[in-house]
């Protein structure tokens, strides 16, 4: 079944505490070539019917992002679409 | 007649009872309020308290905002109705758009726990009357997502419009901008402050008796409201 995926990141001028934690912490596993790291949060979303970008967006703009804070985007991915998860 | 200030009580609410005994203590009649019933029951004035609304776990007040008792209390607090908001009730009113701005993580990413000064900002809201401007008070402030942001215009906007209702002093636990400890809204009747004055009303329990002028100032402000 094909599922709308909402990609939910802090927009670039906000601090993201948790990215720079993790970017302090890699020089320690010997990684010293990153510039910055950032976190956000994806979600999936599967409709019982067929998958609905406007209201999908609706609900990201809604309740899983903050649009004050966040930034985010929707996307339609195949179930078998395993590319989007390896890559 | 004696205030009747509602109480809201979230799933995850856990300084609800604090809240209803500051109310009690400072002279007015607390009512207890449940999320999932929107009726508001005459109340002349609602504390959301501090927790963890629904878990938090989406992102602090984010599902708290959308409980039928926030659907009415938007629109009584948008009607002059006076609001306070501690900590995760701080939050949801800024998922509701009653104030502007967010609460996110802490900058040092730790949960800060400790008492806390506070330099009030301003007198002239339903919370902080009777306090005297530029008052040093000492409350609690406990929280992991506490620091306030907002873009560079908002903050200038309730700067230069007297917004900022506190200030922390002597470090910023959070790394709240501006060292922004609490707001207001335009109209001065919703208030969403970070530390928690409900646990310095009592000398058994708090560092001070500083948290009970933001309760007292709510009576004094509804004794001039007109009815």
């Amino acid at each position: 079944m094909p599922r709308v995926v909402v990609d939910v990141m802090l927009k670039p001028e906000i601090l993201d505490p948790q990215g720079q934690a993790v970017a302090n912490a890699l020089p320690r596993l010997g990684v010293n070539d990153v510039a910055s790291v950032r976190i956000g949060r994806r979600i999936e979303i599967e409709f019982t019917g067929e998958p609905d970008l406007d209201r999908a967006r609706e609900i990201a703009d809604k309740l899983l992002a903050n649009p004050v804070i966040e930034d985010f985007t929707v996307r339609v991915v195949e179930a078998d679409d395993t590319a989007d998860a390896r890559s | 007649m004696t205030a009747r200030v509602g109480v809201v009580t979230f799933p995850g609410s856990l300084d609800d009872g604090d809240a209803a005994r500051a109310v009690r203590i400072a002279g007015a009649e607390p009512v207890r309020l449940w999320h999932g019933d929107p009726d508001l029951h005459g109340v002349d004035a609602v504390v959301l308290p501090g927790g963890f609304s629904y878990g938090d776990y989406l992102r602090c007040g984010a599902i708290a905002r959308f409980a039928p008792v926030m659907e009415t209390l938007v629109d009584a607090a948008r009607g002059g109705l006076p609001v306070l908001g501690i900590c995760n009730g701080f939050q949801i009113l800024c998922e509701a758009h009653l104030l502007p701005g967010a609460l996110t993580r802490n900058q040092h990413l730790h949960f800060r726990n400790r008492d806390q000064v506070l330099r009030i900002e301003t007198v002239a809201t339903a919370w902080t009357n009777a306090f005297q401007p530029g008052q040093e008070v000492l409350i609690p402030v406990k929280n992991g997502e506490g620091c306030y942001v907002a873009d560079a215009a908002t903050l200038d906007q309730l700067e230069a419009e007297g917004r900022v209702v506190a200030r922390y002093v002597g470090g910023n636990p959070n790394g709240s901008q501006r060292d922004i400890a609490a707001i207001t809204n335009s109209a001065g009747n919703v208030v969403g402050i970070m530390p928690h004055p409900e646990h310095a009303v009592e000398a058994l329990t708090g560092p001070s008796l500083d948290g009970l002028g933001f309760f007292t100032s709510v009576l004094k402000h509804l004794v001039g409201a007109p009815a």
